[in-house]
């Protein structure tokens, strides 16, 4: 069985443990940066990007989260975990980890009143998926080898780009785990790799 | 495409735990709440405290302070409307503010009813002191509780007692046997649908956080340890001696609210927290947790 992290420093930590147990894996909280070690995948949660940030620096985890980047394990941000995996950030000088190659622009569909539900079609994975999108970025340019996935309103809203996966929405929020099956397969595939 | 879903409303409150909300009054205050690491600022026209000295009624905020907190930060913000008022409660959805606190800290416009919170796009918080009040609230469409404490007065005494009741309550009902379970529901004044939920999810449908009287760091991670899902800190944090260090201060405990060490070393020569009161000094008609029902 996999060991899949997700990054428990603020935002919806809890709900990505069931759904990374609901989908054969080992769910771990990781709150400290040597934690880092013990997990095949991570997951970045939704909460909010500016507050992570600040307990990314403040706890000494950006150079560890890159170096675990560096070395090829499979990473998946949801909304806030997309804007901090992100290389480049609509209004900003700097990206957070900037690993994934892709151009996010922050809180794209508007504010609270605006958040939404709609379905859409992710390749591969779900042709009728429930996505719960809130205050949510989107992806306004994915780099070349950049595999789009989902789009809502001919915005980019889900991508993935080798190791690294990302969606604008919150699969957490919903008991539909396909999405998480999918990133499950990743770190299965990254870790059989590893060892053959 | 739905907007003004369960799911949106309440997910959105999803997003904020682990997190600290921050009364400000201006833009300068929203920044450097954003800057210590808020999840979402809540714009004011005076912090409680301010509000018990300045006696009179409490309404919401001139929009000009909203418009102003706005336009200064990307992180979410909240605002406040009397009790009943739907037409401040409208006017602040019309504005845009990603969510509504229904608020005991400003005078209530309405003794009686609160407001139908389904009716509206916008997500609501509420108070509670206890499960009935908190069933109560998410009856009428609140996405989000936070007990309510006693705010204002920097003293922790009543948001540990709501936040202990609310919680004692939901173990019970967990606990209880399906055959005593309308009997709670009337004994408690609350939807008995609501406590079936509860029951059958172990925990309240929407996320709750700690309101009242937080005034340091260990106040902060008080609230975590007790169960809370997050925290406001209204007075406590503007009207300390240094606002920004202060505030990351608080931010870092209740991420690791379980590290005493860290707790030790970053409430260090933090400066004089805001001046408490004793709760037993306040007058019946001072009390702001006995607005509302």
């Amino acid at each position: 069985m996999v060991k899949i992290g997700v990054l428990g420093l603020q935002g919806a930590v809890r709900e990505h443990i069931w759904a990374i147990e609901a989908s054969g894996a080992e769910g771990i909280v990781i709150k400290r940066p040597a934690q880092l070690a013990e997990v095949d995948g991570l997951i970045i949660p939704g909460g909010e990007s500016t507050t992570i940030r600040r307990l990314i620096d403040k706890y000494g985890f950006m150079e560890e989260l890159k170096k675990f980047a560096v070395d090829g394990k499979p990473m998946f941000g949801t909304c806030a975990g997309l804007i901090l995996l992100a290389n480049d950030l609509v209004g900003y000088d700097a990206p957070h980890l900037g690993v994934m190659d892709v151009k996010v622009e922050r809180n794209s569909f508007g504010r609270q009143r605006e958040s939404f539900e709609a379905d859409i079609s992710i390749a591969g994975v779900a042709d009728n998926f429930s996505a719960v999108f809130i205050r949510a970025p989107h992806i306004v340019e994915a780099g070349e080898n950049v595999e789009v996935l989902a789009k809502h309103n001919d915005r980019i809203v889900a991508a993935r780009d080798g190791q690294f996966l990302g969606c604008s929405f919150h699969p957490e929020l919903t008991d539909d785990y396909r999405l998480m099956n999918y990133f499950v397969k990743m770190v299965e595939e990254t870790k059989s790799k590893n060892f053959a | 495409m739905k907007t003004g879903t369960d799911r949106v409303k309440r997910g959105m409150a999803e997003m904020q735990k682990g997190g600290v909300i921050m009364d400000v009054v201006n833009a300068e205050q929203a920044k450097i709440a954003e800057e210590a690491g808020a999840v979402a600022v809540m714009a004011l026209e005076r912090v409680p405290s301010d509000i018990r000295a300045a006696g009179g009624v409490a309404r919401m905020a001139d929009p000009r302070i909203t418009e102003e907190v706005m336009g200064a930060v990307t992180i979410p913000v909240m605002a406040k409307a009397r009790i009943g008022h739907i037409v401040e409660a409208r006017v602040l959805e019309a504005m845009g503010v990603d969510y509504i606190d229904e608020s005991e800290v400003l005078t209530p416009a309405d003794e009686e009813y609160h407001l139908n919170k389904r009716d509206y796009t916008v997500p609501f918080v509420c108070g509670c002191r206890d499960l009935g009040e908190a069933a109560r609230r998410i009856g009428e469409g609140a996405s989000m509780l936070r007990t309510k404490g006693e705010p204002g007065t920097g003293n922790i005494v009543e948001a540990v007692r709501h936040i202990r009741k609310v919680n004692a309550q939901v173990r019970k009902v967990v606990a209880m046997d399906m055959d005593e379970l309308m009997t709670e529901a009337k004994l408690l004044g609350a939807p008995y649908e609501l406590l079936l939920e509860i029951k059958q999810l172990g925990r309240l449908p929407v996320v709750n956080f700690a309101a009242g009287g937080v005034a340091t760091p260990a106040d902060a991670a008080l609230m975590m340890q007790l169960g809370a899902d997050g925290v406001f800190v209204g007075s406590g944090i503007f009207k300390s001696d240094n606002p920004a260090k202060f505030a990351k201060a608080i931010v870092e405990a209740t991420t690791h609210y379980q590290d005493y060490e860290l707790i030790a070393n970053i409430s260090k020569g933090l400066g004089i927290p805001m001046k408490g009161m004793e709760i037993s000094s306040l007058a019946p008609e001072a009390r702001m947790q006995d607005r509302g029902w």
